[in-house]
């Protein structure tokens, strides 16, 4: 598979497609997620296919349920393989999260222990998956609400060994690393200190909501918003560390104008040229 | 003793707490206190966006019964036929059935046949592509030798109630007008620049559509009505993508 550019990417929304494709390559590349194109036919994949022609394409999974304890839909995996075949993305994306329970699909991306049988699963889950989709896959970090008693690895260290058993590369979300980092009151540096950043493929950027509890602020992962100024300034010092990596800004919900979009994507742009061109990636 | 929980006992557990009251055993927070508040976010997150999904796919139900009422029948209807599968342009197949036998909405015996309409609609959306045919290749000799092969897309909707102009006066830019008694008729389709079409059309015209779409040669199919109606919708809107002589069938 071939690599995603080391520039600013925009998650594509329909509603942007003639905007787009009236000024065609300013954005480096696209990303879409996988389940809104396995229908037959119609709007949706002549769009994704002319948008294809002219950008390098991410997708991202939200489907496969990689974090679950039962098996993985196999039928699932040979559509994600077909849309791969078709589509021929530089990047192929998914989450460390659950999502279906037996055989009930809950359409949210949800948490789980980090403990030395998730782990075992997970992994034999993401051999496969690399295995049937015969690519390199990035796994991305949660934004999570609550943690597990019976936890026995820490979010980073369980990463690192993921990585490491399976070769997988990270999509480093630094929007869900602040939103976790607030809301289990810990230092999002000191994560990202201890973060396998050598893995990182990919950075999302998103925005967040905010909720006050009686024990202090509880940041909600909506992708509805600009991305937040200490969010900024996390993605600049990764960026200090590891050179340019293909950036995603991210917005799903209350989707504004493509205007609002272009203006974001350019911040994080001159971020990354901001950076020496010397450094280099080591993904 | 929580340590002792499994991977799939975990997820068990936060399945269940996701349609109930209590947040799961075993999750927590640095305060304690606020474990149920934060819980309630993925609930949230797993009903709301699930809703939102099913309004997607059945626009004019939500609108018949209210945001508010549909909300909560969402929420009745997704704890008992949660979907199966993570391609959510699938999910539905069954909210019509359920409609018909949701006491609440008993009041409005059309609800079902509605939702049956905007489920096709979102299946022609969907449909594998094909190109229409010149119109030219209906005027060839012996035309009643013709089969027709239709658009993947087209579906034929019959309904004992007057649900299709019940639909179409739930679309922006309608007027209201007195439904015409039921049944009513329709061809479901979605037409070459994406547009899908539901056009309401006469008993005999959907008896010709049937016959071709069975694979009837023209002739054959109009025995059953004038098969003009029926032919100028499907040039119309592109909906004939292959033509074959009847004799080799």
């Amino acid at each position: 598979m071939p690599q995603l550019p080391r520039t600013t990417g925009l998650g594509f929304k329909p509603e942007h497609f003639r905007d787009i494709m009236a000024e065609p390559g300013v954005i480096g590349f696209f990303e879409i997620h996988a389940e809104n194109y396995m229908g037959d036919g119609g709007a949706p994949h002549a769009m994704l296919a002319a948008l294809r022609a002219d950008h390098a394409l991410s997708i991202h999974g939200v489907g496969l349920s990689i974090g679950g304890a039962g098996k993985l839909n196999a039928d699932h995996l040979t559509r994600l393989r077909k849309l791969i075949d078709r589509y021929q993305p530089e990047s192929f994306s998914e989450h460390l999260a659950w999502s279906s329970h037996g055989a009930a699909w809950l359409n949210d991306l949800l948490p789980l222990p980090y403990t030395q049988q998730t782990l075992t699963t997970i992994c034999a889950h993401i051999d496969q998956v690399q295995d049937r989709l015969g690519c390199r896959m990035l796994l991305e970090n949660p934004a999570t609400y609550v943690t597990f008693t019976q936890s026995t690895w820490s979010e980073t260290d369980f990463l690192t060994e993921i990585t490491r058993r399976t070769g997988c590369g990270l999509l480093l979300d630094i929007n869900n690393v602040f939103v976790s980092a607030t809301n289990h009151r810990f230092d999002a540096r000191a994560y990202l200190a201890a973060f396998p950043l050598a893995a990182v493929g990919e950075i999302h950027l998103a925005g967040h909501d905010t909720e006050e509890l009686p024990s202090g602020p509880l940041l909600i992962d909506s992708h509805g918003a600009p991305v937040a100024d200490p969010v900024w300034a996390l993605y600049a010092e990764v960026l200090g560390q590891i050179g340019p990596v293909p950036t995603l800004i991210e917005w799903d919900t209350d989707v504004p104008g493509y205007p609002v979009l272009l203006a974001e994507a350019a911040h994080a742009q001159a971020l990354l040229q901001s950076v020496k061109p010397g450094q280099s990636h080591a993904a | 003793m929580l340590h002792d929980l499994s991977h799939a006992e975990t997820e068990r557990a936060f399945h269940k707490a996701i349609w109930g009251i209590e947040p799961p055993a075993g999750v927590t927070a640095p305060d304690r206190a606020d474990v149920a508040q934060r819980f309630k976010v993925y609930r949230n997150n797993v009903q709301h966006s699930l809703t939102r999904a099913l309004a997607a796919r059945f626009p004019v139900i939500e609108q018949l019964v209210g945001a508010e009422f549909f909300t909560a029948m969402a929420r009745v209807f997704i704890a008992n036929a949660p979907p199966r599968d993570p391609v959510l342009l699938r999910w539905g197949d069954c909210f019509a059935t359920f409609l018909a036998g949701f006491p609440p909405v008993s009041h409005l015996p059309y609800l079902a046949d509605v939702a049956r309409l905007e489920y096709a609609r979102g299946c022609a959306c969907h449909a594998a592509d094909a190109d229409p045919v010149a119109p030219e290749a209906l005027t060839v000799p012996d035309p009643g030798a013709l089969r027709l092969v239709l658009h993947p897309s087209v579906a034929l909707f019959t309904s004992q109630m007057p649900a299709v102009q019940i639909w179409q006066s739930h679309q922006p830019g309608s007027t209201r007008r007195p439904f015409a008694r039921g049944p009513d008729h329709a061809l479901i389709a979605r037409q070459p620049d994406f547009t899908v079409i539901v056009e309401r059309i006469m008993p005999d015209t959907l008896a010709v559509l049937a016959e071709l779409r069975d694979g009837a040669t023209l002739g054959h199919a109009a025995t059953k009505a004038d098969p003009t109606p029926a032919l100028t919708l499907l040039l119309r809107h592109g909906l004939i993508i292959d033509t074959d002589r009847g004799a080799v069938a």
